[in-house]
């Protein structure tokens, strides 16, 4: 589990180019976030590191482990099981006998417990990404990939998701990318930033995940990212 | 309860245009007989009448129920194997140029005068409709779910098992909706095809023998059962297999 997680090469799709001569690499048991615009790439970077190939065509290197867990902007909830089975639904899928204790166990450090016989629908949107990541608890893979998981979430709740998320993800390998420079000011330990030409890494403060959104470190971060977002170089 | 009020509504629209023309019109009463004498007859060949649908309903449920189910194993069929889709998709819109009333003089030369090619008949024309309807939700699955599921390291059979049949069963409960309806017409042209039961048999009877009246009181208890077989298919459905609308 220390072997570094590394992409490089290029990739594209249905011909076109999505990235070329990228070469990132995850470092281990800290967050690394990945900004950059709509249609850089970031999305499939992180697809191909879950090893969902599908219609991409890439040519490079690629070292990840064999099983990662993934959480989504949608929470991919299904609607049809209750919020417990739905935590579980990764045992089920492999045909394993599901841990119902530890599935209890992440639905309490997501603060879910009372919800657990409930269907998805009768869920907020806050709770449903809860759920989510009680779900990608439950997988407990080393590395985490998480596909901007708050993006759709008010301002409120997103803070709390981030701050709960990342308590609960320390010692992870996470790969986050997102589009809110705020966000990775706040949860990066190291930040990168995938533009057409390349990739340009920005030096994130050095205090511990998660950061206050106050902070002046923070503040500096998210305005030097947003600078840099501007004026690719 | 709208619905029942309109149902009934509906229905006593029906009665009293059926009656105004009669009083219009004056045609004959064994060309169009009033809606009092079918009432009467329906009442007085009760045991006649019952004897028959029973045949017919049996027919039209055994149909239903082996249709439903290989529709739904013909769709997941279908959805999980490339090969198949390729060959037998082509083969299932071809079939559905023949007409069904083609079929039924083979049928009964195969299957005989009895149950048998009744049964054929109303599978056969509720095949293609649960089927497709089946396959066409499968096809829609998600496909950030199934996504997921390959990353959580599940099997694709266990895919179709756990995501994309749960997901698309709302869509093989409107295959159903509309099998319920169809179903009662393919054991009706199989019975006129020959037969010597059901209510498509007492129906070509009774017009051999100008009893018009006992026509239209079969028609009428056709018509209901089917509303009936929709109304109970409908009420399964929406206790089994759908669900309301995510957000």
């Amino acid at each position: 589990m220390t072997a570094p997680i590394t992409i490089t090469g290029s990739a594209s799709i249905d011909g076109t180019p999505i990235f070329s001569g990228l070469d990132l690499t995850l470092a281990p048991q800290k967050w690394t976030c990945l900004l950059g615009a709509s249609g850089v790439g970031k999305s499939t970077v992180l697809r191909l590191f879950a090893g969902l190939t599908e219609g991409v065509t890439f040519d490079g290197t690629l070292h990840v482990p064999d099983r990662v867990a993934l959480m989504a902007q949608r929470d991919l909830l299904l609607p049809w099981l209750s919020v417990f089975d739905n935590v579980m639904v990764g045992a089920r899928l492999r045909g394993e006998r599901p841990d119902r204790d530890r599935a209890a166990e992440r639905l309490a450090q997501v603060g879910l417990s009372d919800h657990a016989d409930k269907l998805p629908a009768a869920l907020s949107g806050g709770q449903r990404q809860r759920v989510a990541l009680a779900r990608t608890l439950m997988e407990d893979r080393d590395v985490v990939l998480l596909d901007e998981p708050f993006s759709a979430l008010d301002a409120l709740t997103r803070a709390q998701m981030q701050d709960l998320t990342a308590e609960l993800l320390t010692d992870r390998t996470v790969l986050l990318v997102t589009h809110d420079p705020a966000e990775a000011a706040r949860l990066g330990h190291t930040i990168t930033i995938m533009t057409p030409s390349g990739r340009i890494d920005v030096p994130a403060p050095t205090t511990p995940i998660p950061r206050a959104l106050n902070a002046p470190e923070v503040l500096h971060a998210q305005t030097d990212l947003f600078d840099r977002l501007r004026s690719p170089l | 309860m709208t619905g029942w009020r309109a149902g009934i509504a509906a229905t006593c629209l029906a009665i009293a245009i059926w009656q105004g023309v009669i009083w219009a019109t004056g045609v004959a009463r064994f060309i169009l007989p009033p809606p009092t004498l079918v009432a009467q007859t329906i009442w007085d060949s009760r045991a006649l009448l019952a004897e028959h649908a029973l045949i017919t309903m049996s027919e039209v449920l055994i149909g239903f129920v082996l249709g439903g189910v290989l529709g739904f194993i013909s769709a997941i069929g279908l959805v999980a194997s490339p090969t198949a889709r390729a060959l037998v998709r082509p083969i299932l819109v071809f079939s559905q140029s023949i007409p069904v009333f083609a079929l039924a003089p083979i049928l009964t030369l195969w299957l005989g005068f009895g149950l048998g090619s009744k049964i054929a008949m109303a599978l056969i024309i509720i095949y293609f409709p649960v089927t497709s309807s089946f396959f066409d939700a499968l096809m829609r699955t998600n496909r950030d779910w199934i996504g997921l599921a390959q990353v959580m390291g599940a099997h694709p059979a266990r895919i179709m098992w756990h995501i994309r049949v749960p997901a698309a069963l709302p869509g093989f409960a409107s295959g159903l909706r509309l099998a319920a309806v169809y179903a009662p017409i393919g054991a009706i042209i199989g019975e006129w095809v020959g037969a010597s039961k059901g209510l498509g048999y007492l129906m070509l009877l009774a017009n051999g023998r100008a009893k018009t009246d006992l026509m239209f009181a079969a028609l009428i208890v056709l018509a209901i059962l089917t509303v009936l077989m929709h109304a109970g298919v409908n009420r399964l459905c929406e206790r089994f297999f759908d669900r309301p609308d995510e957000p």
